[in-house]
């Protein structure tokens, strides 16, 4: 991480003296109202929600801020959920602008592919010397710059989305049916991915996700499928379509099926410009979608059979018969029930929820919002409240939405950094098993340091979060630290506090070290 | 002991200086290993120079490194009637070399054909059977630490993420030394963070990253007042080689560390040039590792290796692409070093695999779970744990 972004830069504000002078009082404040004795300013508020309410809500969004807080308390837990499933609220227009300005929202992949490949060409047809230098410069420039619009636009969404719970089944499902932007020409595929094949079957049918994977240039690189044809198949894409996206490793198939789903998978790959040209016979049977393609002249034709099931050889459509079967094996709800509920319950999520939720997903045919509505309204989600460790992502961004609450940031570049710095960049697992959901892989010694450095640079203001995206300095003044000691704090995260937090913030020495504190503590870091 | 106290003591060790930066007493004997990964797929013919092979002369037009030349000091190094070391690490790695504190084994690597970088590295990190499914959460670094567990383990990832390699042991520390500043938080500060977790199961976590920190920040300390330093201000690598030395020498004893920078398809160089530049740049960085672990180095033992070698010919543009066998190193002060160990062939073109790359005939399951069994005394339960279904080989290194 550079060490500049992790700076605190006091020197840049002029910390009011009054604010200082304020931190002891606001302190008191806090001890009396944990007393039972609220201040005045605070009873024109909303009476205050539950803790288990804060938490729940911390659970179904990336994190607190006043507008959800309001929300919850108006409609009251299963109100809220409906209407965070039925999504497609508009994003603010500060937000909704900025993603307007970007390339990726405009690039058509067919295209995109096609320029990719031609600007290759024409950089290695050049003879060795400073012009082939700088057309490879150029390329790699522009499949970087185009990578990272991918990433500013998911952190973006996940911090200003009034769909937050949307946001996060983005998260969890780009997680789950993960690809690596470094590998292949990814870069130029992954924000289409998002919005294409992840964003619009975030709440399912889990088959339409997945399908919706499979039809991916993005994926189908990924995984070398690309490369999978009748003779020479790649199983790659086979493999983990059963071991990570639909069944789970024990979920008891052989490498026999693994062998046999990748002969069905055999002639689907990515369309790169002009349709092969094919013999009437089979020109019939080609299929395309965007940039995906089904070229049956590279398709093995042979009858198979997946996990007992004999699929008949006859094209495409031997994709959609698998995966139907696939997807409606018991292990299959199984699976992404278990997984669900680690991300949203608990790292060893109760054996009796997992099992509802398999059942719920059978009945609906993977309807995801069923799942999620079981889940979420669960018993077991209630005593479990409080206990789950926000991995880097829920950790960065939920910062960032409570220190600046409903206050747009216009550069991403610092919340890229911190989540570069904690191992957890969109888009940047190497390995197709995606990042792990759990406490034990984020909160290493070092990881935890780090993590405090991060909240103190949170904490103490990064001005580069209201610069513009290119770097220069934010036009009208920073808003330099946030100020955490507010009334959001007051309603939803103060009466909750522990004892040992409670007496490191009553140790801060200015307004940034208690920001630091209460964004370091544990009652910060778990939901 | 309490954070303040351990402070204290270090601090008070950084006044007597006889034994600065000592904060844990290592314990007498015992050894210690370092894995260093060159990502990318380094070009071993060129380390490793097959000089007695007119077929290397012939495949390499403007790459190949010249045989070596005994009235020469600068050139390359012979090691043994076949095999010459680059004069890129001459001065560093064919000096230790030569006081058998380091070895070769050619012809290395894994049974993964991909000849794809993500693949074959993650194969190799993971060190799991290829034909059965891979779990990405077990790296065989994680496992040897589990197997030792306690004191003989201390496992430390000098890298900003945990790599795969340590996978599966969430105990591990990680700590990039590339550049590392003052310490993020005054005493005072660590002491009240410390002391927020003091109910919490993450409180041993919480007080070692703090601790860590403060810890490397004082040796940083120590290298800025350090009278008898080189004048040379060492940089880079070297710099941070050094500075695992350091953490190496007093606590640590599974060391990993990466380097990048090795995928050499384009303008590679030859005696001079990209890779002769990072050749170096690594030589000098392990020599100031070796030197930096003080009396320990006898105890040490660095593999370097890489996921896989690169195509035998050089490529339209000076350069090699993605191959398959490759060249380990092994290092330190108490091996028998001054050999090239393991199975090995002529250099001609009957030898290539695929008439393109170097076969893999030592296996790095085999050869590390062979140094692993002799260095900690494994038992065959142990050792079939760290690399499941192949049978440890003895190199007699170590």
């Amino acid at each position: 991480m550079p060490p500049a972004l992790l700076e605190a830069a006091p020197s840049l504000f002029s910390i009011a003296p009054a604010v200082l002078a304020m931190v002891p009082a606001l302190l008191s404040g806090c001890a009396d109202s944990a007393h039972g004795d609220p201040a005045p300013a605070k009873t024109a508020a909303l009476p205050a929600l539950s803790r288990l309410d804060v938490l729940w809500l911390q659970r179904v969004s990336f994190g607190i801020d006043s507008t959800s807080v309001e929300e919850l308390h108006r409609l009251g837990r299963a109100r809220y959920l409906d209407r965070q499933l039925q999504g497609r609220e508009s994003l603010p227009a500060p937000v909704a602008a900025e993603l307007a300005d970007l390339e990726i929202t405009h690039l058509d992949p067919v295209r995109t592919i096609a320029e990719v490949n031609a600007a290759r060409k024409a950089a290695n047809a050049m003879p060795d010397g400073p012009d082939r230098e700088a057309a490879r410069k150029a390329f790699n420039e522009r499949g970087n710059r185009l990578a990272y619009e991918a990433v500013r636009s998911e952190l973006l969404r996940a911090t200003y989305s009034p769909d937050q719970l949307e946001e996060e089944m983005v998260w969890f499902w780009l997680n789950h049916f993960s690809v690596h932007q470094a590998k292949a020409d990814l870069r130029w595929l992954v924000a289409d991915y998002t919005d294409r094949a992840i964003r619009p079957h975030a709440f399912g049918p889990f088959k339409d996700l997945v399908l919706a994977t499979l039809e991916h240039p993005a994926m189908m690189a990924y995984l070398d499928n690309n490369q999978n044809a009748a003779g020479h198949a790649n199983e790659n894409y086979a493999r983990e379509l059963m071991e990570l996206h639909t069944l789970g490793v024990a979920a008891g198939y052989t490498q026999r099926d693994v062998q046999q789903l990748a002969l069905v998978l055999t002639g689907s790959g990515i369309r790169a410009g002009d349709p092969p040209r094919l013999k009437p016979e089979l020109a019939k049977l080609y299929y395309q979608n965007g940039a995906f393609q089904f070229n049956p002249a590279r398709h093995d034709f042979s009858t198979k059979v997946v996990l007992g099931r004999t699929i008949q050889g006859r094209g495409f459509a031997e994709v959609d018969e698998a995966v139907s079967w696939i997807v409606r094996q018991p292990a299959c709800a199984h699976f992404i029930s278990r997984e669900l509920a680690t991300y949203f319950v608990a790292d060893n999520p109760p054996p009796q929820l997992v099992e509802r939720m398999a059942k719920t997903f059978q009945r609906t045919d993977g309807d995801i919002a069923a799942v999620l509505r079981e889940m979420l309204l669960s018993p077991e989600i209630n005593a479990a409240l409080g206990g789950k460790f926000k991995d880097p992502t829920r950790f960065v961004v939920s910062a960032v939405r409570f220190a600046y609450d409903g206050r747009t940031i216009t550069n991403t570049r610092p919340m890229f950094n911190w989540l570069n710095g904690l191992g957890e960049t969109p888009f940047g697992r190497a390995t197709p098993d995606g990042y792990p959901l759990n406490e034990a892989a984020w909160a290493s010694s070092g990881q935890m340091s780090r993590r405090f450095e991060i909240a103190r640079a949170i904490g103490s203001g990064s001005t580069a979060l209201f610069n513009s995206e290119g770097g220069a300095s934010a036009a009208v003044a920073a808003p330099g630290f946030p100020q955490l000691s507010n009334r959001l704090y007051f309603e939803a995260v103060e009466p909750f506090l522990t004892a040992r937090t409670r007496e490191a913030l009553g140790r801060a020495s200015s307004q940034q070290e208690w920001n630091t504190f209460l964004l370091a503590s544990p009652d910060f870091n778990y939901e | 002991m309490k954070r303040r106290q351990v402070l204290k003591l270090g601090c008070a060790a950084l006044t007597t200086g006889a034994i600065a930066g000592r904060l844990y007493a290592a314990p007498a004997t015992g050894p210690r290993f370092l894995l260093v990964f060159l990502r990318g797929g380094y070009d071993s013919l060129n380390l490793l120079v097959p000089y007695s092979s007119s077929f290397y002369y012939e495949s390499r037009p403007t790459i190949a490194i010249a045989r070596p030349d005994a009235a020469s000091t600068s050139g390359a190094l012979a090691l043994t009637a076949d095999w010459a070391l680059a004069p890129a690490v001459r001065d560093t790695i064919g000096s230790l070399y030569q006081q058998r504190q380091a070895a070769f084994v050619p012809f290395a690597g894994t049974d993964d054909l991909s000849r794809s970088h993500f693949e074959t590295q993650d194969s190799i990190e993971l060190g799991q059977p290829l034909n059965r499914t891979r779990d990405y959460r077990s790296g065989f670094l994680g496992r040897l630490a589990g197997t030792l567990s306690g004191p003989a383990s201390e496992p430390i990832a000098f890298t900003d993420a945990l790599p795969l390699a340590f996978g599966g042991s969430s105990t591990v520390p990680n700590l990039s030394l590339k550049n590392v500043g003052k310490p993020p938080f005054d005493e005072r500060q660590a002491q009240i963070l410390d002391d927020m977790y003091a109910d919490h199961h993450l409180h041993t976590v919480v007080r070692e990253g703090l601790d860590l920190r403060q810890e490397v920040a004082q040796k940083m300390a120590e290298e800025m007042n350090s009278a008898n330093r080189s004048a040379i201000n060492t940089k880079g690598f070297e710099l941070e080689a050094e500075r695992m030395g350091h953490l190496m020498r007093d606590k640590y004893r599974i060391g990993f560390i990466d380097v990048g920078g090795w995928d050499t398809h384009v303008n590679e160089g030859a005696a001079q040039g990209a890779l002769a530049n990072n050749l170096a740049s690594l030589g000098r960085g392990l020599q100031a590792f070796s030197q930096s672990l003080g009396s320990e180095w006898k105890n040490t033992v660095v593999v370097v290796l890489s996921e896989f070698g690169r195509t035998f010919r050089e490529n339209g543009n000076h350069g090699t692409d993605h191959g398959h066998g490759t060249v380990y190193w092994v290092l330190g002060g108490g091996i028998n070093g001054g050999m090239l160990a393991g199975e090995q062939r002529a250099v001609d073109r009957a030898a290539l695999l695929q008439d393109r790359d170097f076969p893999v005939l030592n296996d790095y399951r085999a050869v590390l779970g062979g140094m692993f069994r002799t260095l900690w005394g494994l038992s065959p339960d142990q050792s079939g744990r760290i690399f499941p279904q192949v049978p440890p080989k003895d190199l007699k290194l170590v």
